[in-house]
């Protein structure tokens, strides 16, 4: 405890120290020289290849992935082409590019996963130099090609090539180059000797760092910002320049006085960093350059790597793992030397406290005094977030835990969260896990993505407890480490598909919100049908099952349960498929099993394609739906002969179905349609498409009385509905002659009223007086009615003595009707109603 | 007029289901910014008009507004958007156009917004035509248009032939969409009752959405729903309505809450639309009224209004001033409307006093009674040799197939020719649907018939569903009316005067001559707190009955609130004017309200318009 401040190096305003984070349990024959190396961000994974400029198929460059802590997780001997440049992406992917251009993508464990290619330009020119950044839209490539231009994707999940402009006047390698990222936009910064340019989609455009020192003839190394804020550069006479890395401002510059270009050069900040600064690394030299004159300088024993992170900078060699960072302001408060920050004296109040001594009482007197109690013990619980050690952890807490008992109102989440994270990290950063996370990292990263990273590391268990210690819901924690462990769980060849499906089933019981069918697919990919079968039928969604299904051609079944989802879309999808798939009768087949997914079929030929329809009816024998399919093809045809013919169609299949009716009347439209033709060029009266009846009335009414009865025998026209229809047409026509001869020529089979109606109907008073004699006693009185012959009509009620035929005579009475007429109603009424 | 109960439940606010399809549809409009031409189904105008005016379109960006009519367009702009049904036809317009842009090389950008929701199928279209990758597609969740104060409606005409005649149960999803909707805007329900294969289904997709989604434990706003297949009930729909508001649907065709009266009703040469909903005071007093009382009540209404007038004699100047103020602007609205409906009511006497349309109702009465059915066959006769109306004919056809159980074979075939004689042989699929749907059909000869059906029916469940119930589905599909009519005593006793000033219950509707048999199920099942004691009739309809109640027993201990007197009714197939009419009643006499919501709102003739298979 008393040397915690034993590994501070004062700089400027701001104090840095080196922790060391493990012993690293790697054995390197050959160290870090010869071999390239990558390291991912937030204490990832170390990946090292080997002699990797060797060609010959005798000594393979050997390719080893090791966790942070140096534990290996995968080794295999490179056979692809020449690397040029690892890289890990954010999902924990290992990138390595190759000469040709072609990235192949490895999982942690080394498992191929695919390869993609940086284009043609890339492949012909072949690649020179490479870089690979992270932005937020994922993780990037850089290549600069033999040809001395840029080619960048920003997210290789989403490869969009981007070709570069030239830079003018680059006749070499550049001197060095950074990846930008800047107002959305990925960009290139290049320095050719002391010139610098910013290269963006369209544009190179020159630039100069405001205040570069005159000397410098060339840049000779340059690095960005974690969080691409700031640039620095080193330049020949030893000058290193920090500033923002759009170029407009600068912070300060520093002269080095090392001339020689260094290995490597890192920012070294922190959110809320006191001072900007830089980690320089020559062959056996550390310097940490940051606002002031001074430097602090480290040694290097052996080959070492920075790794920049968030909040400092990794340095791995072949033994050790130590972070190099500023120190946090919480920390510096309370561990500086005589502080009287409130945190170091409730740190100190507690010690006193545990010793049992009444200076504890003193030193917390004089916190209280300048009321800044919980101020102190903010200070303290941050502080211990920032500590690496678990003692100083565990010190801290007590101390903050002991200042909240004199606190009435300090909530407790900020003290319950920090030991929770605690707890966390301290297990991931154990070195069989080997994460060496800072507090700062893993609240950046969020929970959800270190649980990700456990899963890819296929640590389960460990997943599983974070979540449940963390309370993390279920489907975002526990539902999904499950449903990745079962997904691993199916390729594990060497059980049987029983024990492992139910295994899963065991396992998946009781977790809420778990897809068997994502499960399921996977071990369909691994090549495990069978298994992929067993799963699905845990999938408690039909609708979910349907989409694998199909996948494993098991499509009856897909087709079932898609039915069975009450999906109509889903049932198109499978359908549509089986379309595709299976040859027509057997389409049709397992459609004709399927009436809902037929009748969706139906619908969807309709308007697509009639002609399938068709073929679906003929299949299934269904020859009163073929009969009424011509029926209905019959009337979009234009022509004649063909109207006819696909009639003549119609007429088999109605008898084919038995239906003597439908065929009965599909002859008779037949002969009307020939007999409408041919008078319709005889007589050149629009006829074709006539129903019967309408014909009749249009030769009615043009006169061709022959030819309308002609009709009414041939087709058995009814003689009431003849009747009619020549009454009204006739009287249409106001053809009253005719029609006089017409209700002659023998005994109406509609009785004469209607001739009384349609007369009037065409206001001829006259004409219907004429029928009126001839109307049946029974309507004698409506038709003197429609006539307006209000006297006969009283006659005729009288008559009859009908009470109700009175009244509607009576009701037709006006004021200006005669008074004796309405009394012999009114009497008439009276002795009717008496009966 | 009847004049609404003191303790009737208020109604929830149903412009926020408005609001919510706005908000969406501007939403929808701003992903594709910029100047845009909108190509708008013929069948959404109006629903859309009620939604999002022009004036609204036009501030996002919408620079003209064209109607789909399937031909080639005339747009010169660079983004077309198409806010259309999810139907196949007008997909394959958009897929032609994309296409001939293409070949023309012109560049321009497309998105179809489908409403209320996307197909499969359509995407299929957009795939098969090699256009899927220049457009983009989009969903516009407008379930719902509420018509008025109790009717919501899903504006799905089609719903009906595609469901019930084509098989094609795409549209189940949606109107579960709905219910899902309605659910969460305005609170759970306590209690399902359906009764219907489709109202099954739509009950199931509704179930599993609710699964799928979060739970509100919002106090609801209504309680219970009652979900019920068209085809449980086809005799409603097909008899004339009588009372005002259906008479109006009758005549005038009322299309999405508004009518349009012609110059023959205006008394001017010009055509007025009217929106008719409870805002229009006169409409509101009547629309419920049997036709009978209508022009009585108007011409009181018109004497009230002439005093209201003559107030202004002997007024001092203050009062006048008043007067103008206060009141002159509602009397002369109300004066507007008063003349509107007094046209409507004159030009419906012309039609319907006379005597055809006495001997039509006349026929139709006796085909509810079962009386002198052979007189009523040689009317029908008649209707059809003198070609009065095809629609006209058609209805009493299926009337006289619903309420005998079929044609007897030898008046089918008769009727059938002459029908086909009057107005053509393409009516020979016209009668192949009405005959599948088992509106029309023919009695098959033998009673044993009947007995084998019911013991198929029970072997047949809804999964296995195959060749067998299409074979038979004509069969299964009896009315029994008759046995129903008794069992639920729908047709009152013959003899004794109605009074249609009094309703004594809902046969009122139908000038006292039948209670409408979906109305009647509907009282039945909320009487009796579900199916118990109704078993008979639910075999007579073919079953498919349910009642669920949800929540568990906690909703259940509620006292009556007002809630629990709302009661939601969705019609699958869509519901007719003269039933709403009839379940208002119902509600006055109960003390509880109804909300219907309907596929769409129909009538005899737009029923059997959606039959017709003629090539018009």
């Amino acid at each position: 405890m008393a040397f915690v401040t034993a590994n501070w190096n004062p700089l400027g305003e701001a104090f840095y120290r080196k922790v060391e984070l493990f012993d690293m349990s790697w054995t390197l024959k050959e160290g870090l020289r010869e071999c390239l190396i990558a390291a991912a961000p937030y204490g990832g994974p170390i990946a090292l290849l080997k002699g990797f400029q060797r060609r010959s198929p005798s000594t393979r460059p050997q390719l080893e992935i090791y966790s942070s802590s140096g534990v290996p997780m995968a080794s295999f001997p490179w056979k692809s082409g020449l690397v040029k440049q690892l890289g890990w992406t954010v999902s924990d992917d290992l990138l390595c590019v190759q000469e040709d251009g072609t990235v192949l993508v490895y999982d942690l464990l080394g498992g191929f996963k695919r390869h993609f290619s940086m284009g043609n330009e890339v492949s012909q020119s072949q690649v020179m130099e490479t870089k690979i950044f992270h932005s937020p839209y994922g993780t990037g490539v850089a290549i600069l090609t033999g040809a001395l231009r840029f080619t960048l994707a920003t997210n290789i999940d989403d490869i969009k090539l981007r070709r570069l402009p030239e830079v003018p006047g680059l006749d070499g390698a550049p001197t060095c180059w950074a990846v930008l990222s800047q107002d959305r936009q990925s960009k290139v910064l290049v320095a050719n000797g002391s010139h610098l340019f910013i290269l963006d989609n369209t544009s190179c455009t020159p630039v100069t760092p405001p205040g570069l020192s005159p000397q410098a003839s060339s840049v000779l190394h340059m690095c960005v910002s974690f969080s691409y804020k700031y640039l620095a550069l080193l330049t020949d006479s030893g000058h290193v320049w920090m500033g923002t890395s759009n170029l407009k401002e600068k912070v300060s510059e520093v002269d080095t006085s090392i001339r020689t270009p260094p290995k490597q050069m890192a920012w070294c900040r922190r959110p809320k960093s006191q001072q900007s600064s830089v980690v320089i690394m020559w062959d056996r030299l550390l310097l940490v350059v940051g606002e002031c004159k001074e430097t602090i300088q480290y040694l290097l024993d052996s080959d070492s790597v920075l790794v920049p992170e968030m909040d400092g900078v990794r340095i791995i060699n072949e033994t050790h793992h130590e972070l190099l960072q500023e120190v946090p302001v919480a920390c510096e408060e309370i561990f500086k030397i005589a502080s009287m920050a409130p945190g170091a004296l409730l740190l100190e109040a507690h010690k006193e406290y545990e010793k049992e001594s009444q200076k504890a009482d003193e030193y917390l007197r004089e916190i209280k005094e300048q009321n800044l109690l919980a101020e102190a013990v903010k200070q303290c619980v941050e502080a211990a977030g920032h500590e690496y050690e678990p003692e100083t952890q565990k010190t801290l807490l007590r101390a903050a835990s002991f200042g909240k008992c004199f606190l009435s109102n300090f909530p407790p989440e900020l003290f319950v969260s920090m030991c929770r994270d605690l707890r966390v990290l301290n297990a991931v950063r154990d070195y069989t896990v080997g994460m060496p996370l800072t507090h700062t990292q893993f609240k950046q990263m969020t929970i959800q993505v270190l649980i990700d990273r456990l899963v890819h590391r296929k640590l389960y268990p460990l997943a599983i407890e974070v979540c449940r210690y963390l309370k993390t819901p279920e489907y975002q924690g526990v539902s999904r480490v499950l449903k990745h462990w079962a997904c691993y769980k199916v390729q594990q060849r060497e059980e049987s598909d029983e024990v492992i499906a139910r295994t899963v089933n065991m396992r998946l019981a009781d977790a809420s919100g778990i897809s068997y069918s994502e499960i399921a697919t996977k071990a369909y990919e691994s090549g495990r049908t069978e298994l992929a079968i067993k799963l699905l039928e845990y999938e408690p969604r039909s609708g979910e099952q349907v989409p694998l299904l199909l996948k494993m051609k098991k499509s009856p079944l897909a087709l079932s349960k898609a039915i069975e989802s009450g999906d109509t879309d889903l049932v198109y999808t499978v359908v549509m498929y089986l379309k595709n798939e299976l040859n027509r009768g057997d389409f049709f087949m397992m459609l004709r099993n399927q009436p809902v997914a037929l009748s969706l079929y139906r619908q969807f030929c309709k308007h697509q394609e009639l002609d399938t329809l068709k073929d679906l009816f003929n299949q299934d024998d269904d020859h009163q739906e073929l009969g009424n399919y011509y029926v209905k093809a019959s009337y979009k045809e234009p022509r004649l002969e063909a109207r006819v013919s696909l009639l003549q169609s119609a007429v088999d299949e109605f008898y084919k179905a038995k239906n003597e009716f439908a065929a009965k009347a599909t002859e008779e439209e037949m002969r009307l349609l020939r007999f409408q033709r041919k008078l319709e060029e005889e007589k050149s009266e629009p006829l074709v498409g006539f129903s019967l009846h309408d014909t009749i009335t249009a030769l009615l009414s043009v006169g061709l009385h022959k030819h309308a009865e002609q009709l009414y025998k041939d087709f058995r026209v009814s003689d009431k509905r003849f009747w009619w229809l020549k009454l009204k047409a006739l009287a249409e026509k106001g053809d009253w002659e005719e029609l006089e001869k017409f209700a002659k020529s023998k005994k109406s089979p509609i009785g004469y009223l209607p001739f009384v109606e349609v007369c009037i109907k065409h206001h001829n008073k006259h004409e219907a007086s004429k029928y009126v004699s001839r109307v049946t006693p029974e309507q004698k009185v409506k038709a003197h009615l429609a006539v307006g012959d209000l006297q006969s009509a009283t006659e005729a009620a009288i008559e009859r003595r009908n009470e109700s035929e009175i009244i509607t005579v009576l009701s037709r009475c006006s004021a200006t009707t005669d008074v004796i007429l309405v009394e012999r109603l009114n009497r008439a009424k009276a002795t009717a109603a008496k009966k | 007029a009847q004049t609404e109960r003191r303790d009737a439940p208020e109604l929830p606010d149903f412009s926020l289901l408005k609001r919510i399809a706005r908000d969406q549809l501007i939403f929808l409009l701003e992903q594709l910014p910029g100047r845009k031409d909108l190509f708008i189904d013929a069948d959404l105008m109006s629903p859309l008009d009620r939604i999002a005016n022009v004036t609204i379109l036009k501030q996002h960006e919408v620079d003209k507004l064209y109607k789909v009519e399937l031909k080639p367009i005339v747009s010169i702009s660079d983004q077309l958007c198409f806010l259309i049904r999810p139907r196949i036809q007008t997909v394959k317009w958009i897929s032609d156009l994309v296409n001939s842009d293409k070949a023309a090389g012109r560049f321009r950008k497309y998105k179809i917004i489908f409403t209320p929701q996307k197909f499969y199928a359509c995407e299929t279209v957009l795939e098969e035509q090699g256009v899927y990758g220049y457009i983009t597609t989009d969903e516009w969740n407008f379930y719902i248009l509420p018509l008025d104060d109790d009717i919501l409606s899903l504006e799905l005409p089609e719903f009906f032939r595609d469901n019930f005649l084509e098989g094609d149960q795409r549209w189940v999803s949606t109107g579960g969409g709905a219910l899902h909707l309605l659910q969460s805007v305005y609170g759970s329900f306590s209690k399902v009752y359906g009764i219907g294969r489709c109202a099954k289904m739509v009950y199931e997709t509704w179930r599993e959405q609710m699964e799928d989604g979060d739970l509100r434990t919002k106090q609801p706003e209504f309680a219970k729903v009652f979900l019920i297949d068209r085809d449980v009930d086809f005799i409603t729909p097909l008899c004339s309505q009588v009372v005002y508001e259906g008479l109006v649907d009758d005549i005038f065709r009322i299309k999405c809450g508004s009518v349009e009266f012609g110059p023959d009703v205006t008394s001017s040469d010009k055509s007025i639309k009217v929106m008719l909903n409870s805002q229009d005071k006169v409409f509101n007093e009547i629309r419920n009224e049997h036709f009978s009382n209508v022009f009585g009540f108007l011409s009181q209404k018109a004497k009230n209004l002439q005093t209201a007038y003559d107030k202004r004699r002997g007024m001092d100047i203050q009062q006048m001033k008043a007067f103008v103020a206060d009141e002159l602007k509602g009397l002369k609205q109300e004066h507007r409307l008063l003349s509107l409906h007094i046209g409507a009511c004159e030009s419906m006497m012309k039609k319907k006093t006379k005597q055809d349309f006495q001997e039509l109702l006349k026929t139709e009465h006796s085909l509810l009674e079962g009386f002198e059915i052979r007189e009523c066959i040689t009317c029908i006769e008649e209707h059809i040799n003198r070609q009065v109306s095809m629609i006209e004919s058609l209805r009493l056809l299926c009337l006289l197939s619903l309420t005998e159980n079929g044609l007897l074979s030898k008046d089918y075939r008769s009727l059938k020719a002459q029908y086909l004689q009057s107005y053509g042989i393409d009516h020979l699929l016209t009668f192949a649907n009405l005959r599948q749907l088992g509106v029309l059909v023919e009695q098959q000869p033998g009673e044993t018939l009947t007995v084998m059906e019911s013991k198929v029916g029970k072997l047949v469940n809804d999964k296995t569903v195959g060749k067998l119930t299409d074979a038979f589905s004509s069969l299964a599909k009896k009315s029994n009316f008759r046995a129903l009519s008794k069992r639920l005593a729908l047709v009152p006793k013959s003899g004794d005067e109605y009074d249609l000033r009094v309703p004594r219950d809902m046969a009122y509707i139908f000038s006292g001559a039948y209670i409408p048999l979906s109305c009647k199920l509907i009282e039945q099942v909320l009487e009796r707190d579900g199916w118990t004691g109704l078993e008979e009739v639910t075999r007579m309809l073919n079953g498919h009955e349910f009642a669920v109640t949800a929540g568990g027993n906690s909703s259940e201990a509620r006292t009556k609130t007002d809630a629990q007197r709302i009661i939601l009714v969705m019609f699958l197939g869509g519901c007719t004017y003269s039933e709403i009419s009839a379940l208002r009643f119902l509600g006055k006499e109960r003390g509880c309200r109804f909300i219907v919501l309907t596929t769409a709102i129909t009538s005899s003739a737009r029923l059997l318009e959606a039959l017709l298979d003629n090539h018009a």
